[in-house]
């Protein structure tokens, strides 16, 4: 029988990046009519294979059969032409044509020297109302929501007559009804013989609708499974890593004891964001460590954005030491003592082409305001303080940021925020990327301030790192906080994971 | 395409609705501007600028800039005034200076495209070059006295009581053409593309490279045309000619309702755009009493105006059709 053979083969992919390995002899085998989910957290290298099959990146190493006959795809014209389409996470059409447009652009259907508009519209019609979609597509696409663009985005992908159809998070911005409107067409074209890769971070989704499923890790190939016989438990240790399965290993730093309940310094009642996070409530006490464990894009960065009034919240309460505040801009939130350092170091994090201590002093400079100058003099005291505080290296004050390590640049961040003297940090992801020694050294800071009296909202995706550190563990599944539990002795990195995967493990 | 009143209209509506309230202003405070020749003067005084920002317009909707477009000019006048100068035929002239324009546009296009360059700095950087290279040529005026272009320049075509000039027509041929060429092509549908959102466009296997590239000769076409039809209209050649017009092509492209950051407006837009421009003018002209200084005030005013509206109406799309970006 064919189904034997995959349609689609990938084989011993290797991509390397200027300093990065993303893929590493990964695989890939899609057979024919089936829905195969591609498992993997952020980083893991799901986007960087899609990218490879779809020819916007080249491969270094491996090869790529259709049909038995080995491709080479080097573009995404290429891919589209042997039947390779692509939905991606965030829509990629052009908002500002029409809906018609965007199904032909590339394709349009010339007649007599021009683009015959009539029959293109026609012909959309009738592809979109095959997925019982009836609008008007002589509008722009921009003028429609997010699902019914993802739906044009499959027709589209469709219309080169497809073979295999990739659907990156295809579901990330839709309500449930949505969703369901969305796997009434995936079975559709599963009926009709499709490869269909699915990449999702909502399990549940992952367990309706896929048959079988690859897992990545760092770039690697971790295996490939039958969706119903993997436990949700075993895929999400398979998906965060073996060595974190360990019982409760080395506790060198014990957590901070109990000392009694004490004052609130934040909390939030009902908090919450449409299509960002569900309501929630939390509760931040003086002088203690809040974890936050989930898997990437589970709503954790986004909760704390609310904390921080980076974003603003469509329903909800704050009070900060039992008085409400609107917080509706960091500016209002670090008023009332708060500091938040982003995941994205780069990006939201430091300022390359400033040095170590114009980087440090920043938000202090800024509360005071930009008119009320601190004397330069002062500035490198508090710097150099800092530098020695936190082991800086190197320890020159005026070295620009940029030619620091993770690890350093982390650490000046850290600074700046404690320069502030916050009641409560919320740093996401503060260990990502940094070498072991500096993880040591953030995480002692970390325990040392909620010594004295800091209270600290700490988002990690490394498990141990939590345990290791924190008094109290808030879960995220599927953007909504869906337990807190005690740190406790006997609780184990399982339990968390139990609680992240959700169901039955 | 159907033509129904669809919001993406709105921005030429108002440009369109502004053209004739300044129109009726004039018409109503002065004796004689209601007549069809001010209309039609209004095409003949402005048919270079009207071709100049037909190009502009494939240039901004795609998000770049080219600010090349008036020296090019100046360098097809004066080359075409010494060539003639030098008793060459028109024959030949014409050929060699609609080549300078999409000669620098293919470079210039292929800088922004290979090296990943801003339009910008590569058309400032083609804007002082061609600028340059008409000095280099000669730094007088060169007058010219070539029977065809003066027939070309004083050719009158009757339209009952009133007139147009030939340049008038190539104009409309161009304006004609470039409106096929944006909304009956792939080439014109790939550059809407490509100024709504690149990234989607390379995704959706769009030929981006290529399309940039002509969307540049295309421009240095236009402007090497507009700059022949420049020089229809002033008989000479010299190096100060149309010096600063890209920025009025510019404005009027913006005031013809076409997004500074690509991807939306029409070149009947641009169209309007320019004799907004003229009628601001000849509004001055009639006043008799302002500066002629006053023009570049109404210009400066209407376009931030205009900037201002297309702000709101793009903050007002945007939050609509947001999307959850990637945490």
């Amino acid at each position: 029988m064919e189904k034997h053979f995959p349609k689609l083969e990938m084989k011993g992919i290797t991509k390397t990046f200027p300093g990065v390995k993303a893929l590493s002899n990964v695989s890939l085998r899609l057979f024919p009519g089936e829905v195969h989910a591609l498992m993997g957290e952020n980083g893991a290298g799901k986007s960087t294979l899609i990218k490879v099959l779809t020819g916007v990146y080249t491969k270094d190493e491996g090869t790529v059969t259709l049909d038995g006959k080995p491709v080479e795809v080097s573009t995404p014209l290429e891919a589209q032409n042997l039947g390779i389409s692509t939905v991606y996470q965030e829509v990629n059409l052009c908002s500002n044509l029409s809906v018609v447009e965007n199904i032909f652009i590339g394709r349009e259907i010339i007649k007599r020297g021009r683009i015959d508009w009539k029959e293109m519209n026609r012909r959309a019609k009738e592809l979109l109302t095959e997925l019982n979609l009836d609008i008007d597509v002589s509008k722009t696409l921009g003028s429609y929501s997010v699902a019914i663009q993802q739906m044009v985005a499959i027709v589209r992908a469709l219309n080169v007559k497809a073979k295999v159809l990739i659907l990156d998070e295809p579901t990330s911005s839709l309500d449930l009804n949505e969703v369901q409107q969305l796997f009434a067409t995936i079975r559709k074209l599963k009926k009709d013989g499709l490869c269909i890769v699915f990449i999702s971070h909502f399990l549940d989704q992952i367990y309706e609708i896929t048959d079988r499923l690859t897992v990545l890790r760092n770039g690697e190939w971790i295996g490939e499974y039958k969706t119903q016989s993997l436990p949700r438990y075993e895929l999400i240790s398979k998906m965060i890593g073996k060595e974190f399965i360990d019982s409760k290993s080395i506790n060198e730093n014990p957590v901070a004891e109990n000392k009694g309940v004490s004052e609130t310094v934040m909390e939030a009642a009902q908090l919450s964001k449409a299509g960002n996070i569900h309501p929630f409530n939390l509760e931040l006490r003086k002088g203690e460590i809040m974890g936050l464990a989930g898997l990437l894009g589970s709503g954790r960065s986004e909760l704390a954005r609310l904390l921080f009034g980076a974003d603003k919240a469509d329903s909800g309460t704050i009070k900060v030491k039992g008085k409400k505040v609107h917080l509706n801009s960091p500016k209002q939130a670090i008023a009332h003592n708060i500091a938040f350092s982003s995941e994205n170091r780069k990006s939201e994090g430091i300022i390359g082409d400033l040095s170590i201590r114009e980087n440090m002093i920043l938000a202090l400079q800024g509360r005071q305001g930009w008119f009320n100058y601190m004397p330069r003099k002062q500035q490198e005291e508090i710097v150099d303080e800092y530098i020695k505080l936190l082991n800086i290296n190197p320890p020159n004050p005026e070295q620009l940021i940029k030619n620091l390590s993770g690890g350093n640049q982390q650490k000046v961040l850290l600074a700046r925020w404690l320069l502030t003297n916050p009641d409560l940090l919320i740093l996401d992801e503060p260990t990502r990327g940094i070498d072991i020694g500096a993880k040591a050294e953030i995480q002692k800071l970390m325990v040392s301030l909620s010594e004295k009296g800091m209270s600290i909202l700490f988002i990690s995706s490394e498990l141990e790192e939590i345990l290791r550190t924190c008094k109290r563990i808030s879960v995220l599944r599927d953007r909504e906080k869906v337990s807190e539990l005690e740190n406790r002795e006997h609780i184990t990195q399982q339990d968390i994971m139990r609680e992240i995967a959700g169901g039955v493990g | 395409m159907s033509w129904q009143l669809n919001k993406k209209y709105y921005p030429l509506l108002i440009t369109f609705g502004l053209f004739i309230l300044m129109f009726l202003y004039g018409s109503i405070n002065y004796t004689g501007f209601s007549s069809p020749q001010v209309v039609l003067n209004l095409f003949i005084d402005n048919a270079f600028l009207i071709i100049v920002a037909v190009g502009m317009t494939f240039v901004i909707l795609s998000g770049g800039i080219d600010l090349s477009v008036g020296s090019v000019i100046a360098l097809t006048s004066m080359v075409t005034a010494s060539l003639l100068q030098a008793n060459i035929s028109p024959i030949i002239v014409i050929p060699i200076a609609l080549l300078i324009g999409p000669i620098l546009g293919v470079i210039m296009g292929s800088l922004i495209h290979f090296y990943n360059l801003q339009p910008f700095i590569v058309t400032l950087a083609g804007m002082f070059l061609a600028r340059g290279l008409s000095y280099v040529i000669s730094v007088e005026t060169i007058a010219i006295s070539h029977p065809f272009f003066q027939f070309m320049a004083n050719t009158k075509i009757h339209l009952g009581n009133f007139y147009i000039s030939i340049s008038v027509l190539i104009a409309i041929v161009v304006v004609v053409a470039a409106i096929f060429l944006a909304h009956y092509t792939k080439f014109g549908r790939n550059v809407y593309a490509i100024g709504g959102n690149e990234q989607s466009a390379l995704l959706m296997g769009l030929p981006v490279g290529k399309t940039k590239i002509l969307i540049y000769t295309l421009s240095g076409f236009c402007s090497s045309l507009a700059g022949l039809v420049f020089t229809f209209y002033m008989l000479s050649g010299y190096g100060l000619h149309a010096n600063g017009l890209e920025l009025d092509a510019i404005a009027a492209v913006v005031i013809g309702g076409t997004l500074l950051t690509g991807g939306i407006g029409y070149v009947a837009g641009s169209v309007i755009g320019v004799l907004i421009l003229g009628v601001i003018q000849t509004l001055i002209v009639f006043e008799g009493t302002l500066s002629s200084w006053w023009t570049k005030i109404a210009i400066g005013v209407l376009l931030l105006l205009f900037i201002v509206f297309q702000r709101l109406s793009s903050v007002r799309g945007r939050s609509k059709t947001g999307l959850i970006s990637e945490h």
